[in-house]
């Protein structure tokens, strides 16, 4: 009886899973819908306390479900509400990184607990430990060299990775193999412990080689393989609200993953297979020196502006820029110009990080635009100040066909009358590229650490 | 559940249907929501903890301590990846609504 309650109960949640992705894509219902996909996943958590599998348990198995889901609501949320903004990116690998894990730990323990008697729940069984333990490990990696610990800070390359990925993916499959031939036999826990061994590893070697721009990409799909992770755990056990919400993440996560691409002109296999070669840069012309300025010169010609545009990146998050930022965007309001912002699609370190920056320092959401939206502005713009951004403004992108970065969607920065560019010293973005916007006519740089620069610009406008 | 090959075909056609539909929902949103989006789904991969706790129970019912041992660490970690998941997401798109209010 208490499992056809079961069954309606997850039919209540998947719907609630749906409606709330489908509002989560509009910024007027997101709250909404991130609020209707908790109270699925608490139905879903609920009906499946009153399962005849779990009530067969007794009263120690719900003992330790209670506690360990007591233990990890207070972790979670303490987490939750501690991290700061800047921090976010990190921690959003870090919980993925978890989620892998535990569909990881599911698998094996469905193994333990012998639901494994056919090749098909087998198969579907060595899948999750697999991706699961991509997922984890991968996160782990991501997480790392996001909240930039020195063992992560080099980019760090393994010759012939394709091959020992290759291999170690090849050894994986083998011990998948080894379980479907004998789901409960000798054989069958050796090739579990196998594919743990290996995936956990595949995790490591096929995320550490990636750079930190590649990031908004390579974390969508750590994203992507936790969700279907979830949903192949869902096999083994017959249980349809893991594999329809397993997958509904497999799927968003895998189309995130395209548009970032999309957005950085690269095929995911060429992010993940190949070896990011380091060109020297092409010695075509003359080598111009860029010319800067001081704060002083620059808060002159800022006055004067109609209109200003903000072109964030990376640099911002680190300088922790964005409250300054919103201030100076607010004294220049205040002094009859029009501000927007234009954020390109892999600006960060992952997908969307400077809307939640800036966001974060108040800038109404309207002011945020795409790159497509104000590409066509920029020649009637006065100043675009670019803070912390390189590869994303880059010319060569467009004009020099030689370039590793030729083809890519670029905010057209160059194309406004006069181009401030705030950066901490002279040097190239995570690609290593030259940016000839550095040397052009109408841009000019200010050196210096962008959040000081910012704020001596506000009080500059003040007096 | 007993897992015949009738069973199969039906789990994987509701995989199939599942895949097109989380397809159709996320490809129009727009790029300022994609952290939220990505953080949202993220905890509702954390779906794994009803796994996680069918585990738990069915080992048990058998007396694996060892899968109990695994089950109980699961579960720990996806309602970490759950709660966390919720509220972080929420955090972000609270920010996302208030355009005049004074910041804290």
């Amino acid at each position: 009886m208490s499992d056809y309650i079961c069954i309606v109960l997850y039919m209540i949640s998947c719907v609630l899973f749906i409606m709330g992705i489908k509002k989560l894509g509009k910024a007027d219902t997101a709250r909404k819908g991130n609020l209707y996909s908790s109270v699925g996943m608490l139905i879903a958590v609920v009906s499946v306390l009153i399962s005849q599998d779990v009530i067969d348990g007794g009263w120690l198995s719900y003992l330790l479900i209670v506690l360990a889901i007591a233990g990890g609501s207070v972790v979670g949320f303490i987490w939750a509400k501690k991290v700061e903004m800047t921090g976010m990116p990190q921690l959003v690998a870090l919980f993925n990184g978890f989620g892998g894990l535990s569909s990881m730990l599911v698998a094996v323990s469905q193994y333990t607990a012998g639901v494994t008697e056919d090749w098909f729940t087998a198969l579907t069984l060595g899948l999750t430990i697999l991706i699961g333990a991509v997922a984890f490990t991968g996160s782990l990696i991501a997480w790392g060299k996001l909240a930039g610990l020195k063992m992560f800070k080099k980019n760090i390359s393994i010759p012939g990775k394709n091959f020992i990925n290759a291999g170690i993916l090849v050894i994986a499959a083998v011990g998948i193999l080894f379980l479907c031939i004998s789901p409960d036999g000798g054989l069958g826990l050796a090739g579990v412990i196998i594919t743990t061994v290996a995936s956990l590893i595949l995790g490591v070697t096929l995320v550490i080689t990636i750079g930190g721009g590649d990031m908004p990409v390579i974390i969508s799909f750590l994203n992507a393989l936790s969700g279907l992770a979830a949903a192949f755990a869902g096999f083994p056990i017959g249980n349809t609200v893991l594999i329809v919400s397993g997958c509904l993440v497999g799927a968003s996560g895998v189309i995130l993953t395209l548009i970032m691409c999309k957005a950085m002109n690269k095929t995911f296999a060429s992010l993940l297979f190949k070896t990011t070669k380091k060109k020297a840069s092409s010695a075509t012309g003359e080598h111009k020196e860029p010319k800067s300025m001081s704060v002083e010169d620059a808060f002159l010609i800022l006055e004067a502006a109609k209109s200003v545009v903000f072109i964030p990146g990376y640099g911002m998050a680190v300088a922790q820029a964005q409250h300054a930022v919103k201030e100076l965007c607010d004294v220049l309001e205040e002094n009859g110009c029009e501000v927007n912002f234009a954020i390109h699609p892999v600006a960060g370190r992952m997908p969307g990080h400077m809307n939640v920056l800036l966001a974060e320092a108040n800038v109404p959401y309207e002011q945020l635009k795409t790159a497509d939206e104000m590409n066509p502005q920029m020649p009637n713009t006065d100043i675009a100040i670019v803070i912390g951004a390189n590869d994303v403004v880059n010319p060569a992108a467009i004009n020099d066909e030689s370039s590793p970065l030729y083809g890519m969607p670029i905010v057209n920065a160059y194309e406004a009358r006069t181009v401030f560019v705030l950066k901490r010293g002279q040097g190239t973005g995570f690609s290593g590229i030259e940016n000839p916007l550095f040397t052009m006519d109408n841009t000019v740089m200010i050196y210096g650490d962008a959040k000081q620069t910012v704020s001596q610009l506000v009080v500059e406008f003040e007096n | 559940m007993e897992i015949t090959t009738d069973v199969i075909m039906l789990l994987i056609f509701v995989f199939i249907i599942a895949a097109y539909l989380g397809v159709e929902l996320i490809s129009k949103v727009p790029s300022q929501l994609h952290t939220p989006l990505m953080s949202g789904t993220n905890a509702i991969s954390g779906i794994t903890i009803v796994g996680a706790i069918a585990a738990c129970a069915i080992n048990a019912s058998g007396n694996h301590v060892f899968g109990i041992i695994l089950g109980t660490v699961a579960i720990f970690f996806a309602t970490v990846n759950v709660i966390g998941g919720y509220f972080v997401t929420d955090r972000m798109l609270a920010m996302f609504k208030k355009k005049e209010a004074p910041k804290k």
